[in-house]
């Protein structure tokens, strides 16, 4: 491809839009994607995906029906792959938020073609998130006790002393703030589906949910107001999340949870495998749309650097827990740390280490940043990695506790692996559809970036 | 009988947006204050060459906010020191130190409504009927046509006038909208 062929200062100085589009091809190449049938490729995706989501219901289903039991937790391990996938899901939805809140109050440019589809990416993996802690309670319909609602069944308040509760509050807040601020951002994009619309259930259905927007002066005034003030409520509200799951452990007493590193780290952590989530969901569909010229090399060199600090800031904190741990002098934690690096899990810590500390540093060289088969196998690698690290932290901390007779070694059942499985399928069928019937690019602030667009100067570098 | 219908206004679409800043600041020398305009995305500069004052939804979202976190201490403080007071883990039963998460939590909740809500309210939407939808040109609104409307409420509003003056800006297609008779 041409593109990929550019050299180096080329993908630098390279516009975020390429080939100066009129901003009439910007509308009907966004909007295309969801007027014409989708690609074949659509259909096989969303048909594997349906069925693994099938399967999801099915083992939640017999959860319910079962009991918590059929998962592998159990003494010492309680915490096992169900709050690893609760972290691990939460920390790819960090991503989206960066893109959309923090980038925008820093004024990048280059988020506009690929907050869109990060903020969507947000709100399913939020989504999935929130499966776990549910069905962990073991009785979801009562999952209404962690909410402070009167209720004559139990009697009492939730403990608000509680990091387990914070998390309750931080990530209800950070779904609904995402959904908010996600659905906020089309309006002004369901109002041209809706204009274009050529049959009455399209015209309907789009004129529904663009609530009538015409685009007025007026209106966009109060909307820009609306859009800066959920930007910067955003900003700080995604940095409390991860910093708040990171309290459910730091706030317990075990070795190898209680440290003042995590919240920062879980922080950068997040947001690592946020973007590597988004690098692999956006090198696919720019593929399969045809919309390398919305979704540049700039967009796919600038997300790699994103990966490259986040991922030394994660590998930083790896080696600060050790040396913690050895200087702290404490026996416990010295053992706990010991133990992960050489005991029964040291597979799991080192196959964490080279996925998220040594394959990153491939993005030094900007023809590995700039290169879709490294991009895409770099970004699966650095997920796998980042479910390995919340893996790590937490059986690694339980399976071996305080009493030697108490120790075990956790195994997953196949039931923890299919309900994996399943919200992998999750995510993918929610994003399919969301590709399929809104815009994934956000149309209205790629056009207010086209050099067409700016009375008095160029368009944007 | 009221007729079946009335004048809205004047509508022009214009094919960029400094044809369109031009055409605004024109109209509004010609003594026009009725004036809106449609684009397909924030024209800077719009605001000030149609007179049009800063939003005031700040003020909103800040009052929500503060709601917010005197609803999450109050809250906090009602449940754990006077309805049901409980001492767990030797804890106070209330205190700001453990009560910070949840109040920035609900303060960034009820900011964020308010800052979605407060932009419907200002706008008057969900509105999904309005007289320029009847427009021709307005299909183009959202897409890449910038169009400007002279509300017939304007004293000074003329429909020949106001069609000769957006001509003579450089309008591409002027014409009138009507509006469903009261």
């Amino acid at each position: 491809m041409a593109q990929q062929v550019m050299d180096a200062s080329a993908v630098l100085d390279a516009p975020l839009v390429m080939g100066k589009p009129s901003l009439a091809e910007v509308t009907s190449s966004v909007s295309g994607i969801v007027e014409r049938k989708p690609p074949r490729a659509w259909y096989i995706a969303i048909t594997v995906s349906g069925a693994f989501t099938l399967v999801l219901a099915a083992m939640l289903g017999y959860l319910v029906t079962t009991g918590v039991g059929v998962w592998g937790n159990n003494q010492p391990v309680g915490w096992a792959w169900d709050i690893t996938n609760f972290v691990f899901w939460i920390g790819i939805g960090h991503a989206g938020t960066l893109i959309s809140a923090i980038l925008f109050l820093l004024r990048q440019r280059w988020r506009t073609s690929i907050n869109r589809a990060a903020e969507a990416m947000t709100l399913f993996a939020v989504m999935c998130a929130g499966i776990y802690p549910l069905f962990h309670v073991g009785r979801p319909w009562r999952a209404y006790w962690l909410l402070p609602l009167p209720n004559a069944d139990l009697g009492m308040w939730p403990n608000f002393k509680s990091p387990l509760l914070w998390d309750v509050f931080a990530v209800s807040t950070y779904a609904t703030v995402s959904a908010l601020f996600w659905y906020v951002g089309m309006i002004p994009d369901l109002a041209t589906l809706r204009d274009r619309a050529k049959d009455k259930i399209r015209r309907f259905a789009y004129g529904l949910l663009s609530l009538g927007w015409r685009g007025s002066a007026r209106h966009w005034r109060h909307y820009e107001m609306a859009y800066l003030l959920l930007a910067g409520l955003s900003t700080p509200l995604v940095v409390s999340v991860h910093s708040i799951v990171s309290f459910d452990f730091a706030v317990a007493v075990i070795p190898g949870w209680h440290t003042t590193i995590f919240p920062p780290y879980f922080v950068a952590g997040a947001i690592f495998s946020g973007f590597a989530m988004v690098v692999t969901l956006m090198v696919l569909a720019r593929k399969v749309y045809r919309l390398e010229h919305l979704i540049t090399l700039r967009h796919l060199d600038n997300m790699a650097k994103v990966m490259l600090a986040t991922g030394m800031i994660v590998g930083y904190a790896y080696a600060v827990e050790f040396f913690t741990a050895f200087f702290s002098g404490n026996p416990f934690e010295r053992f706990v740390f010991l133990n992960r690096a050489t005991g029964p899990y040291a597979w799991a810590v080192w196959t964490m280490v080279f996925c998220n500390v040594v394959v990153p540093q491939i993005f030094w060289f900007q023809r590995a940043r700039t290169s879709i088969p490294v991009l895409f196998v770099a970004s699966i690698l650095i997920n796998v990695g980042m479910w390995f690290e919340r893996f790590v932290i937490i059986v690694t901390s339980l399976h071996r506790d305080f009493l030697p007779s108490s120790w075990g070694y956790f195994r997953p059942t196949a039931v923890d692996v299919l309900t994996f499985m399943g919200s992998i399928g999750l995510f993918l069928t929610l994003f399919l559809l969301f590709v399929r019937f809104l815009p994934m690019i956000a149309m209205f602030e790629v056009k207010s970036m086209l050099a067409s667009s700016h009375p008095h100067r160029e368009a944007e570098k | 009988m009221t007729p079946a219908t009335k004048t809205y206004g004047v509508v022009a679409a214009f094919a960029s947006p400094e044809q369109l800043l031009e055409a605004a600041r024109a109209a509004r020398k010609a003594g026009y204050r009725q004036i809106d305009a449609f684009t397909p995305f924030p024209v800077h500069g719009l605001d000030k060459a149609l007179g049009l004052e800063r939003s005031k939804l700040g003020y909103i979202v800040l009052g929500a906010g503060l709601m917010g976190a005197a609803a999450a201490l109050l809250l906090q403080w009602w449940t754990a020191a006077v309805d049901y007071p409980l001492v767990i883990g030797g804890k106070p039963y209330f205190h700001l130190e453990f009560s910070i998460p949840v109040t920035f939590e609900l303060t960034v909740l009820f900011a964020a409504f308010a800052a979605v809500l407060g932009m419907l309210f200002f706008n008057r939407l969900p509105q999904l009927y309005h007289p320029v939808f009847t427009a021709e040109s307005f299909a183009r609104a959202t897409d890449d046509a910038f169009l400007l409307l002279i509300e017939s409420q304007d004293p000074q509003f003329n429909p020949e006038a106001c069609k000769d003056l957006l001509r003579s800006l450089g309008a591409g297609r002027v014409e009138l909208v009507e509006e469903v008779g009261e």
